[in-house]
């Protein structure tokens, strides 16, 4: 109960603006706003793994595309052409499928979004860990840039690939009914709707990491960040803790890429760019690293700054000086600067020392 | 049944034979020490047996389990602590937190019932935090169990990163020069510890570079000269031992 | 596959190989001096080909490229001064972040100074159209270029670092930086000389290689991966590594390219970097124990 009040004031600043922007006729920031919150879904799983695990990931707009791509591919694809075939049969059967008419009034048989979302995330954490189990053995540069090149295969994959609409993306990817009457789409008159949706998925991720963070497990964590040896030596089975945070990040990833496409109806090759996956890093370590609060603040507020075009063409630009300013000045994020350190929490630029790589 | 068997344990790096062929055991309830010149290969010993490195051939048998070439922390799941030489704190985490890490392998909890908060985690942590409160006031630092371990004297750390090894509930705890950078009074001050965790039932091997401390508190003594045992035997016995004599004092 | 064929994958890969080889050793001085592994490495070869085909109209061909490899040596060293120089004992994540925001705000002033553009250098001798024969292969003679200035820098480097008094202070401070140090030698100007050599190096490859690959403001991204996964490849640190791996990938790739559609290419050399960081991350070339010491 104490857990759930402290995200009591948050939730009252949700509300808050919800009705400022509609009072003031500007529910169009509210559009923003909601893809800023998917965003900082992926930000705060992003958190966990580097913050507290102690792991950079330079690829996590791969694991975003996976979820958004194979969702907008299973969703969009007709299968009414091979509607005999065995497979589509069997997986009508299952209640996988759904009929329709698309724009010429043609029949449309697709995949239901609740069926390619989860299958799309399980797609997402089996691959983290068929990728995190050799990639998280390495360390530091290696590390690094291990995740980077998977984080470009994804990104050269999505642009190559006829299947997944190679440079434009796929469109027309339809609403997701996630319950009767809740529906992820970016019409405007769902804009409320949509926005309470994104914050509750929001929160209720934020909820169930600060239990993490909180927990044996989340000491372990902070364990390895602070000595990987000793930590080892107290029976973390580190390579265990390290690979689960992976995975749970992807996953959280993988959700956001989902919804964020059926938010937006549809998905391109620029979600999964590299440019992306250092902006999360970026806005992770304007968090403070090892502070799920701040990369949740950060990431909503620098994600609808860059979304609104506060920064014109200079978007990545900003992005890049943030990370450089930050890491030179304050590696523990602008937040720690404001606030005094509290106890029990991981300090990044003091407890990692130079390792040889 | 000794409680831990080193047979024949070989390192080498590259053409340097850290650990040559060292042969010994510990007995239940044994305070054992082992000293040496620096370089004598102590540190690596420990290393070896703790699974940090992995030995190049021999045995280390613990409980009657070989367990060389294991992961440390399937070693430590068997019942091995360690501290080490220069203080391995948990940066950033308080002296609690850090004694209730050592209680890591006493929980159960995982991801999802972390992250759900699930009912049966509360009483695993409250029985956690209770320990390690109790640690640490048998250690006489509870007053500093919400401070930043890392910010705390060195005489305060090597007492936590005590409680953190005592918090394993080992039934071996290896000790890589407790008394380093210690005064004369935190020296004997560790002595009477080390007796207390004896009595609680653990058996300890320690390295040790004060005399005075090994010759009081150990029942055995190995003595490694280049990665070779050149004598074991008990105190008064080493104390007499011209080989010994010879590599401490020079011919 | 016909003779003719082969020759000519041969020297496609060859050309490649050699600027990742170059790429590849500008990380190795970089990492060698400081432990860093330079993730805007890739940035000097775009500035390189980007400054000289700028210059290019207000001078002669040579001394435009003799200005942009000047030029791109005066960014590398501002880049270290400006960031790097300063920072005391700076962890390995702080500097991962650092280089890769210094190559971020290095892309983006390419692209609002010379636009998205796909530029190039003219070809030194003759055009597009002139080649020569070699063993029935039709050669474009920039290969040569290319292949010829990248075999000199390598030779260049060589005798730099055995030779001379400032290469044997480089080796020194790489080799043990408290000794080195207590020798009189000021690391962190060596640290700075390291990256004026490595942008240096890769502004001149950036020039020889433009006629061919074109230059773009966003070419940086791809040669920094490939030229790691060389620079591991060869064992971390090992510059004659680096070349065998470069030719290596280089050849790896254009041959790729008659078995997999080209839009993979790049996924194949990123598939074998990770390959060989999870199989034998000190390299193909050098042993576990070997890549612990640092040679140029």
């Amino acid at each position: 109960m104490k857990r759930l009040l402290a995200l009591l004031p948050l939730v009252l600043g949700v509300i808050l603006v919800q009705i400022l922007a509609t009072y003031t006729g500007k529910q169009f920031y509210l559009t923003q706003i909601t893809m800023a919150a998917y965003y900082s879904l992926l930000i705060i799983g992003l958190c966990v793994l580097m913050g507290y695990a102690g792991q950079i990931s330079l690829g996590h707009a791969g694991f975003f595309a996976i979820g958004g791509y194979l969702s907008a591919a299973l969703t969009t694809r007709n299968l009414v052409v091979i509607k005999s075939a065995g497979w589509v049969r069997l997986l009508d059967a299952c209640g996988f499928l759904q009929g329709g008419k698309d724009s010429y009034g043609g029949d449309l048989l697709v995949v239901t979004p609740w069926a390619s979302a989860i299958f799309a995330v399980l797609v997402a954490a089996l691959i983290a860990v068929v990728i995190g189990i050799p990639v998280l053995k390495l360390k530091g540069h290696y590390l690094a840039m291990a995740t980077l090149g998977f984080g470009i295969i994804i990104y050269r994959l999505a642009l190559a690939s006829p299947w997944l609409g190679q440079a434009d993306g796929i469109a027309g990817v339809p609403p997701f009914v996630v319950l009767p009457g809740l529906v992820v789409r970016g019409d405007a008159a769902d804009r409320v709707q949509n926005y309470y949706i994104a914050w509750g998925v929001l929160l209720l991720g934020l909820f169930l990491l600060l239990n993490l963070i909180q927990s044996r497990v989340g000491r372990a964590l902070r364990a390895i960040h602070g000595s990987e040896e000793a930590a080892d030596a107290m029976g973390v089975d580190i390579a265990r803790f390290k690979l689960q945070s992976f995975v749970l990040s992807a996953i959280f990833a993988a959700i956001a890429g989902v919804l964020l496409t059926h938010f937006n109806g549809g998905i391109g090759p620029s979600e999964a760019g590299v440019m992306k996956s250092v902006r999360f890093v970026a806005i992770v370590a304007v968090g403070g690293m090892a502070h799920l609060w701040g990369a949740l603040i950060m990431g909503v507020a620098l994600n609808f700054l860059s979304l609104r075009g506060v920064f014109g063409s200079y978007d990545d630009a900003v992005f890049g000086l943030i990370l450089i300013v930050i890491m030179l000045f304050a590696p523990n994020g602008i937040l720690n600067l404001l606030a005094s350190p509290k106890k029990g929490k991981v300090n990044p630029a003091q407890s990692e020392t130079r390792q040889e790589v | 049944m000794a409680l831990l068997e080193i047979e024949n344990l070989h390192r080498r790096f590259g053409g340097l034979h850290a650990v040559n062929n060292v042969c010994f055991s510990v007995q239940t309830g044994q305070i054992k020490a082992v000293i040496g010149p620096n370089g004598a290969g102590k540190t690596t010993l420990f290393n070896l047996v703790a699974g940090a490195l992995a030995p190049s051939s021999g045995i280390v048998r613990f409980q009657g389990q070989e367990i060389q070439g294991k992961r440390p922390c399937y070693i430590a799941a068997s019942g091995l602590a360690r501290t080490y030489q220069n203080i391995k704190m948990f940066a950033g985490m308080t002296a609690l937190e850090n004694v209730m890490v050592g209680c890591h392998l006493q929980g159960q909890s995982g991801f999802l019932s972390s992250m759900l908060h699930a009912p049966w985690t509360w009483d695993e942590e409250r029985r956690i935090r209770k320990k390690s409160m109790e640690l640490l006031e048998l250690l006489e630092i509870a007053e500093y169990a919400q401070t930043e371990a890392t910010s705390l004297a060195f005489g305060q750390q090597r007492a936590v990163e005590l409680a953190r090894a005592l918090a394993m509930q080992p039934a071996l705890l290896l000790l890589d020069e407790p008394a380093a950078g210690l005064n004369i009074y935190e020296t004997a001050e560790v002595a009477r510890l080390i007796s207390k965790i004896r009595a609680m039932g653990i058996t300890v091997l320690l390295v040790e570079h004060d005399m005075s401390l090994v010759m009081d508190i150990s029942d055995e003594i190995v003595v490694l000269c280049f990665g070779e045992k050149i004598a074991e035997d008990v105190p008064q016995a080493i104390q007499q031992n011209p080989d010994v004599i010879r590599i401490y004092l020079g011919e | 596959m016909t003779a003719e064929l082969f020759v000519q994958y041969l020297f496609a890969g060859i050309t490649y190989g050699s600027i990742y080889a170059i790429v590849a050793i500008g990380f190795n001085i970089i990492y060698n001096t400081t432990g860093i592994i330079n993730f805007a490495q890739g940035e000097f070869v775009m500035l390189g080909g980007m400054i000289a085909i700028s210059l290019l109209p207000l001078l002669p061909l040579p001394l435009a490229i003799g200005v942009a490899v000047a030029v791109t040596m005066l960014i590398g060293a501002l880049m270290e001064m400006i960031f790097i120089r300063w920072l005391k004992n700076p962890s390995v994540l702080r500097m991962i972040i650092i280089t890769i925001g210094i190559s971020i705000l290095t892309r983006e002033a390419a692209i609002h100074i010379w636009g998205e553009n796909i530029r190039a250098l003219p070809y030194f001798v003759g055009n597009e159209i002139s080649t020569i024969s070699i063993l029935g292969a039709r050669i474009s003679p920039q290969v040569l270029w290319v292949v010829g200035v990248c075999g000199v820098m390598v030779v260049f480097l060589h005798l730099f670092f055995q030779a001379t008094s400032v290469g044997r202070e480089m080796r020194a401070c790489a080799a043990n930086r408290m000794a080195a140090i207590l020798c009189g030698i000021n690391p962190r100007n060596m640290v700075t000389l390291s990256f004026v050599l490595s942008a240096g190096m890769g502004a001149l490859a950036g020039c020889v290689m433009s006629p061919i690959t074109y230059s773009q403001y966003d070419m940086g991204t791809g040669l920094a991966i490939k030229g790691f996964t060389v620079a591991i490849l060869g064992g971390l640190g090992n510059s004659g590594g680096a070349v065998a791996a470069g030719l290596l990938l280089g050849a790896i790739e254009a041959f790729s390219v008659s078995v997999v559609p080209l839009a993979f290419k790049d996924a194949i050399s990123i598939a074998i970097l990770l390959l060989i960081l999870f199989v034998r991350p000190h390299g193909i070339f050098g042993s576990a124990e070997a890549a612990r010491l640092k040679t140029f």
